[in-house]
């Protein structure tokens, strides 16, 4: 096969949301196709930052959860509803978004913080006093 | 012998029926309906014109650029990196960033004049009406 067939099927994927296969551990109330959003996460001394591309969600339409140590967020998106036209062309599929995440760290749940802003949900998640690295001073005798 | 019958007929012909595996390797590869092109787009079409819909969050709207010359509609913009200077370690990096351009040739010319594009929660949404000029025009016999 050609590279540039490869190339091609590789960008495509890139290019491509991907969307939930299995059904882990609920069933969905809502019809219509849930998809896995694209996300970043960094870790820094003192928070754990998410970043995730949930297109065409609102700001009432996220739910996030936290679970012992299960984060689930779920952004629902409304399907355009354009009268008189009809859908001639598709390269994408419209539905919500939902990803889990373990979380290894303790955070600190009442300093969680949430903001979706152009379509980029952004979560701030404060590590516990607990779990932060604490620093032993060495003191001389 | 053998020179005349590997640069004649047969080596054209045997030229083509790989360029046909080919195609069809490649319609195998390609799912209808989706795309390699960033940023993959829904259109929308009436007989007045069309709507075209794109994911693209994380951008700011002033810095899309939406040029429109008579039936070719051309999507510019980038997006930036998220600063990350004070963190330590990051664990998953999927979304992308940096330029892209897209070009779209619609069915029909475009009244430029009249394009509307709202962006909102990270779905660019371009309302193009189909220029008066291309309409379809109905006309009348008229008996003598």
């Amino acid at each position: 096969m050609s590279t540039e067939v490869m190339e091609a099927c590789k960008k495509e994927q890139e290019n491509q949301k991907m969307q939930v296969t299995q059904n882990t551990e609920a069933e969905h109330t809502r019809a219509g196709k849930v998809f896995v959003p694209r996300a970043d996460i960094y870790e820094t001394q003192e928070q754990l930052l998410i970043l995730a591309d949930m297109p065409g969600v609102k700001e009432e339409g996220v739910d996030i959860t936290l679970e012992q140590n299960i984060l689930t967020i779920y952004g629902k998106v409304e399907q355009p509803q354009l009268e008189g036209y009809t859908l001639a062309y598709s390269e994408y599929g419209v539905g919500d978004f939902r990803r889990v995440f373990a979380l290894s760290n303790e955070i600190d749940r009442d300093g969680i913080q949430a903001t979706i802003k152009n379509g980029v949900l952004k979560l701030v998640l404060p590590k516990s006093k607990r779990a932060m690295p604490k620093k032993i001073a060495v003191s001389v005798e | 012998m053998l020179l005349p019958r590997l640069i004649g007929n047969d080596f054209f012909g045997s030229l083509k029926d790989m360029q046909r595996v080919q195609e069809q390797l490649n319609r195998l590869f390609y799912e209808e309906g989706k795309s390699a092109e960033f940023p993959p787009v829904n259109v929308w079409t009436s007989p007045d014109g069309a709507i075209v819909r794109t994911e693209i969050p994380g951008i700011d709207p002033e810095k899309i650029d939406i040029t429109i010359v008579n039936e070719t509609l051309t999507l510019r913009g980038s997006r930036v990196e998220e600063s990350t200077k004070d963190c330590h370690s990051c664990h998953r990096k999927e979304r992308g960033f940096g330029q892209f351009v897209r070009s779209l040739q619609l069915p029909f010319i475009v009244d430029s004049d009249k394009v509307k594009a709202t962006f909102k929660d990270g779905v660019l949404e371009i309302e193009l009406p189909r220029a008066e000029a291309d309409k379809p025009r109905r006309i009348s016999v008229v008996s003598e």
